[in-house]
């Protein structure tokens, strides 16, 4: 079991410093290096070709659609662009590479040297970002046999390479020092805000679950008060905003734990377990910090013009800080709900919902309390669970209509996250759909009346107060599924004569 | 009198078709006979696909028939260095880790061809992922040179050129990087190209060293080199080192050097490519052509290229490294061999991959894979590999300044004329020397060609002369080449290989 | 003058997955050791300012456009590989991290 030192007492004499280094799949038709689709999903090794499969004699031509992307990316992050870059390749072997070398950019990348704000509790936290650079996916393997199915222990491995060669754009941040305790909460602010930044861009689809946003959490300690940089352990595959934000703090937690007891940090690859909570140490590579890089041969050197960076300006979004302020105007959002929406990382969702029909406060209240809970519970983040914005609106808009109350709401959601079906198949197959049929109802009352002769006798007095009992009744006997405005009005009727 | 099909030039060939003299299904079968007679003794092949080949072959017959040519060669046979891809055909690289791999795609040279309507009659040999300069160091045994089989047939397209000067087909496909088209030409007495850097497409041409390696014409005159040429050039979108510019007019240069009129012309002769190290017999022969150059109007300078010493170095740097890195990707996951190793229990990818790549590779790969690792490492790139890209850039000056007092460059296409096979495969030293006058070409990206210049006196073998022109410039080795071809003839009485001593070699 | 150790050839073989046996590395050590020493010579050649060649040709900027072309069929994807399963290329057990 591994030592962890409370995280206010590892803060209180250790200092953090924090990379993160965040790897986003573009939304580009194409792979990076081919003319295979760089989409989603598809049967095994049905999207491949001599490059991406890395068949002898195949060659790489880039994709200019993603370098415009990349430009973007780095403008929307304050980088300079460079006048004149290069692809190198990045020499290791593995199953998934196909060509057992990465083609990525080195030393020369497309960006660098800009910066972003993030805020967190209405603190600005500016992020410096060292670089962003192109790159390309590898293909994915899935480990078969052994008692996990996880790659240690599997008996062999089964290996799709649809995934090999989307192109990727790798943003490294300079360390972020001086967040004290909120290292973790920074992390996931500024990883929240990439996506938001991204989604504005309309570069990527940012799908942490799906894995076309991923991040590493580089970390390290150093003593309070001391300016150098403690040994960094570099976390791979933190694929939530949750668990950027628990990851950061773990490691936080374990080399405190490990530094005041007199033990030093391996610089290492960790692995984030989402389901456990906790990190643990990659296989050493003896020859990991030998890639071999050198400029990639079959291409020739990328030197975007002047004209064209300018014109890709032209194209971004407005900033997220004027965004922000600009839909929090537009919905009527009070400071503190605009923070809460933003630090959930539920701004593009409340977003999409309002777009698609629902009010400002409804979108944000079932996002923000109703969904926000049950993502909670199930351990993932919003944009995770299974319910699309359009769902929200759709829910929304039955409880206006009045089809269905608050109560059969949730059921409804239950129903769409238990994967039943749009909202309206929910409705339908489970029955939700409120009884609108005054003569159901009406008899219900009569029911209910018959049943409580004391309650309807003080409601005949004057008491409407009391009526709230009955509604009750009525409520339970049609098992929720009544308006209980209209409830009340039948018994009123009744009892007011 | 009409020479044998066999024996006729591509451009003859291909004005017999015209004339209605033969069919492309007559002279394909011709050229598979005469494989089926030869090649056991030559080897020049790895893979012969008569079924294709007729297949193409009346195809082509039938366009004939329609008037609808698809080019100036259209049911010309040809061979394919087994370095290319080709959809449907083995393709091994002269390697045991690909044996028996067939492409799913076809490389765009490959894919001109069919299109232009040439049968492709079958790969041909080469040493193992294109690494020497004797077809030894493949994997399935040695080409044999048609001049004397007990000697090399130049490398690493051996096959391609021994092809040629066998009569086993009129033209073929070679790959050069460090003169792997033009060495065996000129051990061959054949013709052989390398086209400006990206004026053929690499696409589908396995890598040995990306920034180096051209595909270029095998052939038995300078006109047919031209003419072929002309199919396989010109900008490919699937290869991003691909000139986008009009392909130079090679076969009209071709054409007007044939008259054998050079006034005007200035010849630069290196240097450094001379004297110590080469064979005296190559070294007068390569000195008469000069002398009928000027004959022919031609001016001669002296020029000087100071880095070309440091070529060979340079090379033996920048290719091992780009070898490594292309190499790489054999490793018995998606395609050819995979061998487990012994005594290994539930063995794991890592240790599969080692183990094929010790069996699936020959020696010389593995020095180079091993000498481009080290070059790369680092610690050692830029002693080695960033050093050795600077000395790229200063042989690129010398050729420039070569080229303000010179129209073309010449020198011996090879130091020696054809060695015996064995001699060398022990001194990995000896055997680079051998491209000591071609790499520069490649380490610039320039073109060149050699021409047969005739034989040794002291061995009777064939002797290349090398031309190297600025680039883009490919039409000027046209030009020169096919004005010495003409004035050599001429001397000769007819082309230096002579079918009938070729023949009692190959019969011994 | 540059040697390449016995011990650096094995570490390099290590490095490039070729697995070499004693005998073949008593073999290509020295004569790895030779090929180096007549290349060594280049680290002194050329000045700082020199810039390297890392092309042929003096071209920047070779893009393709972002439209969809026709991949591979599955079955030709997967014709030459050693070992099939569902759809998928077959390897042995990785040694390794989760990428």
């Amino acid at each position: 079991m591994t030592d962890l030192m409370a995280f206010d007492d590892a803060l209180a004499a250790y200092d953090p410093a924090m990379g993160l280094e965040v790897h986003v799949e573009l939304n580009t038709n194409t792979k990076m290096f081919c003319g295979c689709p760089a989409t989603f999903g598809g049967e095994p090794n049905t999207q491949t070709c001599p490059t991406c499969l890395g068949l002898p004699g195949s060659m790489p031509v880039v994709n200019g659609k993603a370098v415009e992307s990349a430009i973007r990316i780095g403008l929307a992050l304050n980088c300079e662009i460079a006048q004149w870059c290069r692809f190198a390749r990045k020499n290791y072997f593995y199953p998934d590479m196909p060509k057992n070398f990465q083609t990525s950019q080195y030393d020369e990348p497309i960006a660098f040297d800009g910066w972003t704000d993030v805020e967190v509790d209405g603190e600005s936290f500016r992020i410096e970002i060292e670089r962003a650079h192109m790159e390309e996916d590898t293909g994915k393997s899935l480990h078969v046999g052994g008692s996990t199915g996880r790659i240690h222990g599997a008996d062999y491995s089964l290996v799709d390479y649809n995934r090999a060669g989307i192109p990727l754009i790798e943003i490294v941040t300079r360390p972020i020092t001086g967040a004290r305790e909120k290292v973790p909460a920074v992390a996931r602010a500024y990883v929240a805000h990439l996506r938001e930044l991204l989604l504005g861009l309309g570069v990527s689809d940012v799908r942490m679950e799906q894995g076309s946003l991923r991040c590493d959490v580089n970390l390290s300690l150093a003593p309070t008060g001391s300016d150098t940089l403690g040994t960094r352990t570099e976390t791979k595959n933190v694929n939530s905003l949750r668990s950027v934000e628990r990851a950061a703090r773990y490691e936080v937690s374990r080399q405190a734990a490990l530094l005041s007891a007199g033990s030093s940090i391996l610089q290492e690859t960790r692995h984030w377990h989402e389901d456990t909570g906790v990190t643990t140490a990659g296989r050493e590579k003896s020859d990991a910090d030998d890639y071999r890089y050198f400029p990639e041969p079959d291409l020739v050197p990328v030197a975007p013009s002047r004209e064209w960076v300018e014109e890709l300006r032209g194209t971004l979004p407005e900033p997220p800080r004027e965004h922000r302020a600009r839909l929090q105007a537009e919905w009527g959002f009070s400071d503190l709900e605009m923070r809460d929406t933003v630090g959930a990382g539920a701004l593009p969702l409340v977003a999409e919902t309002i777009a698609a029909g629902a009010s400002p406060q409804s979108a944000r209240k079932w996002w923000l309390s109703e969904l926000a809970r049950r993502a909670n519970e199930l351990g993932t983040d919003l944009e995770a669970l299974p319910v699309t914005p359009a769902d929200v609106a759709r829910v929304q808009a039955l409880v206006e209509e009045g089809a269905i109350n608050d109560k059969l709401a949730r059921q409804v959601f239950d129903g769409v996250l238990a994967g039943e079906g749009s909202p309206d198949e929910v409705v339908a197959a489970r029955g939700l759909a409120i009884v609108s049929d005054d003569g159901a109802l009406g008899e219900a009352v009569d029911r209910a009346i018959a049943a409580n002769p004391d309650v309807a006798e003080k409601i005949r007095d004057g008491k409407v107060a009391a009526a709230g009992a009955l509604i009750g009744s009525v409520m339970k006997d049609m098992r929720g599924q009544a308006d209980a405005g209209r409830v009340r009005e039948l018994i009123l009727e009744r009892l007011s004569s | 009198m009409s020479l044998p099909l066999i024996q006729r030039s591509a451009a003859q060939l291909a004005d017999a078709l015209a004339a209605g003299e033969t069919t492309s299904v007559e002279l394909t079968q011709a050229f598979l006979d005469r494989i089926a007679a030869v090649d056991g003794q030559i080897h020049a092949f790895l893979h012969v696909d008569a079924e294709g080949a007729l297949a193409a072959a009346r195809a082509s017959d039938e366009r004939r028939a329609t008037g609808e040519l698809a080019s100036s060669l259209d049911g010309v046979p040809i061979a394919v260095k087994d370095v290319l891809a080709t959809e449907g055909l083995p393709t091994t690289c002269g390697s045991r880790i690909l044996e028996g791999w067939v492409p799913p795609y076809d490389a765009t040279v490959v894919a001109r061809l069919k299109a232009a309507g040439l049968p492709i009659l079958g790969k041909t040999n080469m040493d193992e992922f294109a690494m020497g300069s004797s077809t030894e160091h493949s994997a399935y045994g040695p080409t044999h040179n048609p001049w004397d089989l007990e000697r090399i047939p130049g490398g690493s397209g051996g096959g391609s050129a021994a092809a040629v000067a066998g009569f086993e087909a009129p033209l073929a496909i070679g790959t050069d990087t460090g003169g792997s088209i033009r060495q065996p030409g000129a051990v061959t007495g054949t013709v052989g190209v390398k086209p400006t850097y990206g004026g053929i497409s690499r696409y589908g041409l396995v890598a040995m060293a990306n920034s180096l390696d051209q595909a270029g014409p095998v052939t038995r005159t300078v006109l047919d080199a031209g003419l072929l040429h002309e199919i396989i050039a010109g900008h490919d979108p699937l290869d991003s080192t691909s000139i986008d510019q009009p392909v130079p007019p090679v076969v009209e240069a071709a054409r007007a050097g044939a008259v054998g009129e050079l006034a005007g012309l200035r010849i630069g002769v290196v240097s450094e490519l001379s004297g110590e190290g080469y064979q005296p017999g190559v070294q007068q022969r390569f000195d008469q052509a000069v002398e009928l150059l000027v004959g022919a109007g031609a001016e001669v300078v002296q020029v000087s290229c100071p880095s070309f010493v440091h070529a060979l170095a340079a090379y033996y740097l920048v290719m091992p490294s780009e070898a490594s890195s292309n190499l790489a990707r054999f490793d018995a996951m998606r395609y050819g061999m995979r061998v487990l190793p012994e005594g290994v229990e539930s063995p794991s990818a890592e240790d599969v991959m080692r183990a094929t790549r010790d069996a699936g590779f020959g020696d010389e790969v593995k020095r180079r894979i091993i000498l481009g690792t080290y070059a790369l490492s680092s610690g050692y790139y830029d002693a080695y590999y960033g050093q050795a890209q600077k000395v790229r850039t200063l042989i690129s000056r010398d050729f420039e300044r070569a080229f303000t007092s010179a129209d073309v460059l010449v020198s011996p296409t090879a130091p020696t004329t054809a060695f015996r096979l064995g001699e060398k495969l022990d001194d990995p030293l000896a055997m680079y020397l051998n491209d000591v006058a071609t790499i520069p070409a490649n380490l610039a990206g320039l073109p060149g060609i050699s021409v047969p210049a005739g034989l040794a006196e002291e061995d009777g073998l064939p002797v290349g002369f090398q031309i190297l022109a600025p680039a883009l410039a490919d039409d000027r080795l046209y030009r020169v080449g096919a004005a010495l071809e003409a004035l050599l003839e001429q001397q000769w009485g007819g082309p230096m290989i002579d079918p009938d001593k070729l023949d009692k070699a190959v019969a011994r | 003058m540059p040697e390449i150790t016995r011990e650096e050839v094995r570490h390099l073989a290590h490095l490039s997955r070729i697995e070499l046996d004693d005998a073949e590395l008593d073999h290509l050590a020295p004569q790895l050791s030779v090929i180096l020493e007549s290349v060594a010579s280049i680290s002194e050649v050329a000045a700082d300012d020199i810039e390297p060649t890392s092309h042929p040709l003096p071209v920047t900027n070779v893009f393709r456009d972002d439209v969809v072309r026709p991949s591979l069929t599955a079955e030709q994807a997967l014709s030459g590989a050693p070992s099939v399963e569902g759809q998928r290329f077959l390897v042995p057990r990785i040694l390794g991290d989760e990428q």
